[in-house]
């Protein structure tokens, strides 16, 4: 190990961390909102990468049909509870917010794509495709539960994610796909190459942590969506509703992992299921975090990245190993350090 | 009800009906999902090219029954457990990923079933009770022709990444076979997983022996991987793979970094370019119209190819088992495994097969031909 070896594979594990960085600030701050461990995260970054293939080979991508599915379902579920309810005037809004606004990305795209429209709409397409997934998600599976215990709702978003791979291979097929790199430049810091798509994801991590430290501070729906994560009971008394906290919840987070499935997408082959274990390393980054603060989450994060580099180096075999092994001393360290809440005491 | 129960009975007499004609009932378990998929689908298609050329022996029908085990050992397992103890096969032709088929060919064994492998097999079978055997060139030969041809090529240290699973195990132990008689040296042992994003870490390790020239323990798409991270670091050596490289996907992924491999392959990937002497060349020309039949895409792997020559080495031992005993009963099983073991100089698309019991494999060095990648399409480098 030498020092030129070392540096590179620091830079390799922050481009990495950075990635993982954006996943885990998303999974945090569905968390906080919903109390909801969204498991499926990394196949929504997977699925983003997949998206941006197709739309680069001028093919209609299985996201399409992935999203009308579910924009259907979510809106027969809320027609039938509105009904139920005996609220019939809010019948209309809700079709046009769960089927026809959806369809209506869907409709964007379709019409684009007939311009082979240049790279960068490209990428804006697959992010518009990609948002609507997590919150009509949200609608059909865990809505109806949301009172539920946090395990429950854990369990729920595991089968959810086994759910979402079936499905990703139904639509995207077995093939993993690599984009075209969005920069071809290239830097030299302190004698080490660094790619300019290594900076990118970089940049986009720290720009996106900026951007959601000012939505939550100086923004109303932030700080709505603050007092929804801090007590539901009392965002409520107040006339926020914490339906439409999670669903902005859901947005947001989708957002987060349809960049991070932009920037790895050109250096990594993303297959249907590279999700899950994208998911799960994020997960970890965010353990450290306290699954509360996020930038705990995102240094977290940099450190898995890190740790993961260096443990391919070392001892490439054992890699997933070591870096899953990193959780038991952290959770030992969090459940000793930690007071545990009232609410946790009840469940 | 009543009307279930009569449906139900008209089935039931149908199906006795069905088997009475005695068809060669056929199980055929493939990776349709999971991470083996990506060589599990064309092994798929290629048994429907396969019953596309020829779908029965002797005037008896053949019954084909297909299922997908999800890249996964254990479903493999059950899988052959019900086709063998539900639907009565009379033979097993599988599967995608080597785990999975080396725990098919346990329950083979177990409950004497003759089995077809169309992935490679480890180990020595006993001879006495030898039920399967295994139709792709085994990785000690793949890696052997291609050693010889770094031999040739004047490579000395070689550097190794592979899978950190069987197949890159096979690999790698093949390659340290012929360290000991062929004078190259195998300096590294790098491994990562199907589903891992980068190899920096290990290729740097790589890179630090200095090495000649790198052979990658890999298959398919993610077999580009290491390529591409010998790419970013400007390696200059030549990179040498074996067949289960081959596939477009490993061709586009790859893209400038895969430029130049030399694989070692199963002479139907470059059946266009043979010369006309060579006995794979109508065949696996017949084996692509087919193929191109019964799928109405055109071939462009090796995997396909294995499951065609499964059928083939089957078609061929159940025209002479069918003489002593009749499908669908414990004596033809026993004729077919029999019949299976005294296959002779059988030509397929991929070798000539050569079957005895003690050995799961039945092929030599001509069932090899070493192919470069130029400008993205195989080229054959006799």
């Amino acid at each position: 190990m030498t020092a030129d070896i070392a540096a590179i594979l620091a830079i390799d594990g922050i481009a990495t961390g950075a990635v993982y960085a954006l996943v885990a600030i998303g999974t945090v701050l569905i968390f906080t909102v919903t109390r909801v461990i969204f498991i499926p995260f990394g196949d929504i970054a997977a699925f983003t990468a997949l998206t941006l293939a197709a739309l680069d080979a001028r093919q209609l991508p299985g996201t399409v049909g992935l999203v009308v599915v579910l924009a259907c379902m979510a809106c027969v579920m809320e027609v039938v509870s509105l009904a139920r309810a005996g609220e019939f005037r809010a019948v209309p809004k809700a079709v046009l917010g769960y089927l026809v606004l959806p369809l209506i990305v869907v409709g964007i795209v379709w019409l684009t794509m007939r311009f082979n429209p240049p790279m960068p709409v490209r990428i804006v397409l697959a992010l518009l495709l990609i948002m609507p997934i997590s919150p009509l998600l949200d609608r059909i599976v865990f809505r109806p539960i949301a009172d539920a215990s946090v395990l429950l709702l854990l369990t729920v978003s595991v089968a959810l994610h086994f759910a979402l791979v079936g499905l990703g291979l139904l639509f995207f097929g077995p093939e993993g796909v690599r984009t075209e790199p969005l920069t071809s430049m290239a830097i030299e810091i302190a004698g080490v190459h660094v790619s300019g798509q290594t900076v990118l994801i970089l940049t986009a991590a720290l720009v996106f942590s900026g951007l959601l430290f000012l939505f939550f501070d100086f923004t109303l729906i932030g700080k709505a969506l603050r007092a929804t994560a801090l007590n539901r009971t009392g965002a409520r008394l107040m006339g926020i509703r914490p339906a439409r906290a999670g669903t902005i919840a859901y947005l947001l987070g989708s957002l987060m992992a349809g960049v991070s499935g932009i920037l790895i997408a050109p250096v990594n082959t993303i297959f249907y299921d590279s999700g899950f274990l994208l998911g799960l390393k994020a997960f970890v980054g965010a353990i450290v975090g306290g699954m509360a603060s996020y930038p705990g989450a995102a240094l977290g994060a940099f450190g898995v990245g890190i740790i993961e580099s260096f443990a391919s180096f070392q001892s490439s075999t054992l890699k997933d190993v070591i870096v899953f092994s990193l959780l038991i001393p952290v959770l030992l360290w969090r459940s000793l350090a930690s007071q545990h809440s009232e609410e946790e005491v009840e469940e | 009800m009543r009307k279930m129960l009569s449906l139900t009975a008209l089935i039931g007499g149908l199906v006795a009906a069905s088997t009475a004609q005695a068809d060669i009932t056929i199980g055929f378990v493939t990776s349709l999902s999971g991470p083996g998929a990506s060589i599990g689908i064309p092994y798929g298609r290629g048994i429907q090219a396969a019953m596309e050329y020829k779908s029965e022996v002797n005037g008896e029908k053949i019954k084909l029954i297909q299922l997908d085990d999800g890249s996964d050992p254990s479903a493999a397992t059950r899988n052959a457990r019900k086709l063998i103890e539900e639907e009565k096969v009379d033979l097993l032709i599988g599967t995608a990923t080597a785990p999975s088929t080396i725990a098919m060919m346990a329950v083979a064994t177990e409950l004497k079933v003759p089995m077809i492998a169309v992935s490679p097999v480890i180990g020595q079978p006993n001879p006495a009770d030898q039920w399967g055997i295994s139709v792709p060139q085994p990785a000690s030969l793949l890696v052997k022709v291609v050693a010889d041809r770094m031999k040739r090529d004047a490579m000395k240290n070689i550097g190794y990444i592979g899978f950190s699973d069987a197949w890159g195990d096979l690999v790698y132990n093949g390659a340290k076979a012929v360290e000991a008689e062929d004078g190259i040296k195998v300096l590294t042992n790098e491994r990562y997983a199907r589903v891992d994003t980068s190899v920096t870490g290990q290729i740097l390790k790589v890179l630090a022996v200095r090495p000649d020239a790198v052979l990658i323990g890999g298959s398919g798409t993610q077999g580009a991987l290491p390529l591409l991270a010998l790419g970013e670091r400007g390696f200059k050596g030549k990179t040498y793979g074996t067949v289960a490289l081959v596939n477009p996907d490993f061709v586009r992924v790859g893209g400038k970094s895969a430029e130049g491999i030399q694989v070692s392959a199963g002479p139907v990937i470059v059946a266009e370019q043979l010369p006309d002497s060579h006995f794979a060349k109508k065949l696996a020309l017949d084996f692509r119209a087919a193929f191109l039949k019964a799928n109405n895409v055109p071939t462009t792997d090796g995997f396909s190819a294995y499951s065609f020559d499964g059928w083939m080495i089957f078609t061929t031992a159940a025209a002479r088992a069918l003489k002593t005993a009749k499908p669908g009963t414990v004596e033809f099983r026993k004729a077919m495994r029999d019949e299976i073991l005294n296959t002779k100089e059988l030509s397929g698309v991929h070798a000539v097969y050569n079957f005895k019991a003690g050995a799961y494999h039945g092929v030599d060095e001509r069932a090899l031909v070493i192919v470069r990648l130029v400008n993205g399409a195989w080229t054959y480098q006799p």
